[in-house]
């Protein structure tokens, strides 16, 4: 066997997340002023050595409050996208494993779906249940399963008929062993691949939610409320919205490189 | 082609049913309580009542269900709490600014899309192909929200070539107004379709009719303005058509950061207004347009590539 060797891509985004996972996890024991700290004799102060990136419209530290808003975002993002994921994953399995009409029915609810643009869904949900982070959560759920669905049937589709599920079934193994053993293990890497792209279309979905008034309320520290904080400050102030904006790019690019890199890892080949 | 049409439209059928179907209980069958939501802390008990007879939330289910049907198959897609109108009205005066966006970022997208694919392809793996991905990686990160405030820091407050927000009048007014919010969405869009193209033309690059080109001698710029192009450009028809849901769903908030008068920062508004019939409405009058722009580039697809319409 040759010696495996991390791809570079997938490295170098471990590291950019190993960096973001420390920034946010001292966030929550240390962050270099108060967070909350509302100081009106220090307002729209610019990046200084004592506030390196400057202050908000109510004297708040600005880096303090990028630092604990990512747990906010980083948290509500991965659980946007693993709590469908193991729903769809789950839903395409039974699909693709059983077929017939279960599968049809199962389909014709994905395609329904798929018609719907994904923002205007999860915006008309949460506008019905009301904003907040409990109801983000529904919202996505409702609306994150089908990719996953719909990848893992055709994974299941594809595996189901290869040689070694054969061999099993003709051993006596049960559907739920052939299911377990057999498929889902090779099946779910083309979506924990897409789960990683999936998590920076997400960090977006919930920040912009967050922006425009229907996700995350005030006065939590988030990334997308800041940015809707600082909007009117663009022109005077424009670090207020252009640290949280950075992080947000920083997020996704880390979390877009690993699922490049794991499609490479993972990719049989041949 | 005219059997094709005619069978895309007929599949059109259950799928509007479907939406429907799934706009009703997706918004319905939630906990959540509109008549309260929207009298909030004003409403009595009877008020609560009275308004959900108005939205006639007091009816059983499939009443209600029965009910909006009839407001959609009507053509009225209910009727508006806030403004006492009909949804469609709206939707209607709404409606032009939307397209005109979708329209404009769709053709910068394009013109993004296919010169860079086509480079990325052709130097796959090197430099250039590297640096493509590189830039387009970060830019489907950046949220589009922000990029829009930036851009009009930049390209309308210090350097005025750009309205900050609105819409203008006449053709060249307008594409100038619509410039940066289509341009944001254009951006988002094509890191994910460049991507798309990048490994159809590979595809293409590797199938044996180029490579009988190449073998037969062709100079390499023959070979892709003959082989490779066209089917390029064909197959670039319905990677955007496959985007056209993200696309839709981008205008919602680049309309509301640029103040455009279209269907997306109706649908905010709504949001905010807890205007639930216009929620339902537009929500509804999204999937089908996306369905019906689905379905355009479907027919130009099978138009312009013989092999999808005799399949």
């Amino acid at each position: 066997m040759s010696k495996r060797r991390l791809d570079p891509t997938l490295l170098v985004g471990l590291v950019m997340l190993l960096l973001l996972a420390l920034l946010v996890g001292l966030g929550q024991i240390w962050t270099p002023h108060d967070p909350f700290l509302v100081d009106y004799g220090n307002t729209l102060q610019p990046p200084s050595a004592r506030h390196w990136l400057g202050t908000d419209d109510l004297g708040r530290d600005v880096a303090s409050r990028v630092m604990a808003g990512g747990l906010v975002d980083l948290r509500v993002a991965l659980i946007c996208v693993m709590a469908p994921a193991l729903l769809g994953i789950a839903i395409g399995a039974l699909a693709g494993f059983v077929g017939g009409r279960v599968d049809t029915v199962i389909m014709r609810i994905t395609d329904v779906f798929w018609a719907f643009p994904f923002h205007v869904l999860v915006i008309a949900i949460v506008g019905v249940l009301g904003p907040g982070e409990a109801n983000l959560y529904i919202a996505f759920l409702l609306v994150n399963w089908i990719s996953f669905a719909r990848i893992t049937r055709g994974e299941v589709l594809v595996l189901r008929e290869l040689e070694y599920v054969q061999a099993a079934r003709s051993f006596g193994s049960s559907d739920t062993r052939i299911i377990a053993a057999h498929i889902l293990p090779n099946a779910v890497t083309p979506a924990i691949v897409y789960a990683m792209a999936d998590v920076v279309l997400t960090i977006l979905a919930v920040t912009s939610l967050s922006f425009l008034g229907l996700g995350i309320q005030p006065p939590t520290p988030e990334w997308g409320l800041m940015i809707a904080d600082g909007r009117q400050f663009m022109f005077d102030a424009w670090w207020i919205a252009t640290a949280p904006g950075l992080a947000i790019i920083y997020t996704g690019v880390t979390f877009a490189l690993i699922g490049e890199g794991l499609d490479t890892a993972l990719r049989p080949k041949g | 082609m005219l059997t094709y049409i005619l069978k895309r439209l007929i599949q059109l059928v259950p799928v509007l049913f479907g939406i429907t179907l799934a706009c009703f209980f997706l918004l319905r069958a939630l906990p959540g309580d509109p008549a309260t939501l929207l009298l909030g802390a004003r409403g009595g008990p009877e008020e609560i009542a009275a308004m959900k007879a108005r939205l006639g939330l007091d009816l059983p289910m499939w009443r209600q269900y029965v009910l909006f049907l009839g407001d959609i198959l009507s053509g009225s897609l209910g009727r508006s709490v806030v403004y006492g109108q009909p949804v469609i009205s709206l939707v209607l005066e709404r409606l032009p600014a939307t397209l005109w966006l979708v329209a404009y970022s769709t053709a910068i997208a394009v013109v993004l899309t296919i010169p860079l694919a086509l480079w990325s392809a052709v130097k796959r793996d090197r430099a250039p192909d590297i640096l493509v991905k590189l830039v387009f990686t970060v830019l489907l990160a950046i949220p589009s929200f922000w990029l829009g405030l930036v851009l009009v820091v930049i390209l309308a407050i210090w350097v005025p070539l750009f309205p900050t927000s609105g819409y203008g009048t006449g053709l060249f007014s307008r594409l100038h107004h619509l410039t940066l919010p289509a341009f944001v969405i254009a951006l988002a869009t094509a890191s994910l379709t460049i991507r798309s193209l990048r490994s159809g033309i590979l595809n293409v690059l590797g199938s044996d009719y180029v490579t009988t080109a190449r073998a037969k001698g062709n100079a390499t710029a023959r070979t892709m303005r003959v082989h490779v192009l066209p089917n390029a450009l064909i197959s670039s028809i319905s990677v955007l058509g496959a985007h056209t849901s993200w696309v839709i769903g981008g205008t919602v908030v680049i309309e509301t950061v640029f103040a455009l008068p279209g269907l997306g920062s109706l649908f905010v508004e709504s949001i905010f207004a807890r205007d639930y019939p216009m929620i339902q409405g537009l929500t509804i009058v999204f999937a089908v347009l996306v369905v019906l722009i689905n379905l355009a580039t479907d027919i130009a697809y099978a138009l312009a590539d013989p092999r999808i319409r005799l399949d």
